[in-house]
């Protein structure tokens, strides 16, 4: 209820500013939520947001698979982890910008690219946070696990991830907002659709209807994934905490 | 190593083991501790605490293997450990920590060892639900379902408050009796061990070496207050007489 009260707030907050600036800098929100049916019943709304949505996804699920299994090798691994600890750092500190500019211009203006560049953005970020939570598995449940030969897969399944998971929820949270911030860029620089090319059409053009009409559905979508997704999965891997005597 | 075939004794002959402590400094923690087990035999180690009770345990138990000398388990067989931490998974209930553990256990057998250890309304429950007491029994559950050729118990009673030790006591009793299986378990408490075991091996202070081995003639049956008591005399002068008795 309060948070419909704040939306609401905000909704007239935009009218008021909408209104002294004037629609050429900011349009009222019912301008914007014209343009954005327009865009709708073209179809073009849809086309650009699904394929932004599947780039988000393609290097999301790359990036998290790649860092979660990194992530663990080094936390479980002296050596892996020394070897691999100064390429983490060179990609932590590594520019987003740089890396998608680098990625275009030595893989060429293409899907690969685009999806390799967002991926390896979000990749050092996940392994950072994986190697924490393989640091802190219990060393007590892997010697059981031994001594009661539980076969790897086994093991991985019941033993390891359940350790690993409250980790990878908090990668996966952090991960997909990221990601999504860094596909406009690389859409933006380098592809000929998506919310990120639209947003620079709008932008050439000083449409601000078109990069609102386009901007706030994608917010809206990210959020909703955030919502109905990652924190039902955050609070369903921690289910057996709230069991506790 | 033995010649090919199948090998049902446990032999362990472990002539040094010493421990390197964080500060870099070196303590002999075993010394020439020796003994053969058969099947079916239940074995105590009695010691004083720290003596390295444990640290035996472990390394027959395979998850240390730096150490002078020869282990050699039943061949082929499977081994169950009863830590002293419950050790079990958290974040599963308590029969999908057995099943994860012993795939194969039939639904009966998981059924009387349920029922022998008092455990049948707390199948569903998360191990974070159960008293010490209780998940104590969940690993002991746990380690009988593998249906094992070698048990170690590691002061499976510590902690435990005395009306419940000696229900488990009896429990363990009923479930050793049935089984053709190796059984050794380590504890600081003398009476614990003559009421269970067959044979109580005698460790000294660190470095433990074997002082002493007790053979108890009539294991597991009623005994009369004077022969426990010497029994346990038995067994307190033995870790009296040890060589290196300064003391854990």
């Amino acid at each position: 209820m309060l948070r419909l009260v704040s939306l609401a707030f905000f909704a007239l907050a935009w009218e008021i500013g909408a209104l002294l600036a004037g629609a050429r800098r900011l349009p009222g929100p019912l301008a914007v939520l014209a343009r954005l049916f327009d865009e709708a019943a073209s179809g073009a709304l849809f086309f650009h947001l699904g394929v932004t949505l599947a780039r988000v996804a393609a290097a999301f699920t790359l990036a998290m698979a790649i860092g979660a299994v990194i992530g663990v090798v080094m936390g479980r691994n002296r050596v892996a982890d020394k070897l691999g600890d100064p390429w983490l750092v060179l990609l932590l500190n590594l520019p987003a910008l740089v890396i998608v500019v680098l990625a275009y211009i030595w893989v060429g203006l293409n899907e690969v690219a685009a999806i390799g560049a967002v991926a390896l953005n979000k990749i050092p970020n996940a392994v950072v946070m994986m190697r924490e939570g393989a640091r802190a598995l219990d060393a007590q449940l892997d010697e059981m696990a031994e001594v009661f030969r539980i076969p790897f897969w086994r093991r991985m399944r019941h033993v390891l991830a359940p350790q690993l998971a409250p980790y990878f929820a908090a990668a996966a949270r952090s991960g997909l907002s990221l990601v999504w911030k860094i596909v406009l860029v690389v859409e933006m620089l380098g592809r000929s659709n998506g919310v990120g090319f639209q947003i620079n059409v709008a932008f050439q053009l000083f449409d601000m209807q078109l990069l609102l009409a386009y901007a706030l559905p994608f917010v809206g979508v990210m959020l909703g994934v955030e919502t109905f997704v990652v924190q039902p999965f955050e609070r369903n891997v921690s289910r057996w905490r709230t069991h506790a005597a | 190593m033995s010649p090919v075939g199948a090998r049902t004794r446990l032999e362990v002959a472990v002539g040094a083991k010493a421990y390197v402590s964080a500060s870099g400094v070196k303590l002999a923690t075993l010394e020439k501790i020796a003994f053969t087990l058969e099947t079916g035999a239940v074995a105590a180690i009695v010691g004083p605490s720290g003596c390295g009770k444990t640290t035996l345990l472990r390394l027959i138990a395979g998850l240390d293997a730096d150490f002078e000398g020869h282990i050699a388990r039943p061949e082929p067989g499977r081994l169950a450990v009863v830590f002293q931490e419950p050790r079990l998974l958290a974040w599963r209930t308590v029969e999908d920590n057995i099943r994860i553990v012993a795939p194969d256990v039939a639904d009966a057998q998981l059924e009387a060892s349920f029922e022998t250890l008092g455990l049948g309304e707390h199948r569903t429950h998360f191990p974070g639900e159960l008293s010490l007491g209780l998940a104590r029994r969940v690993a002991l559950a746990r380690a009988l379902a593998v249906n094992p050729t070698l048990l170690l118990l590691d002061e499976p009673f510590a902690s435990l408050d005395g009306a419940t030790v000696l229900r488990l006591i009896e429990e363990i009793k009923t479930l050793v009796a049935a089984r053709p299986m190796i059984t050794l378990f380590v504890t600081h408490d003398i009476s614990t061990a003559i009421s269970l075991a067959d044979r109580v091996f005698v460790l000294s202070a660190r470095p433990a070496t074997l002082i002493d081995e007790i053979v108890i003639a009539k294991p597991r049956q009623p005994m009369s207050a004077e022969a426990a008591s010497d029994f346990a005399r038995r067994i307190g002068d033995a870790a009296a007489r040890a060589p290196s008795g300064q003391g854990a």
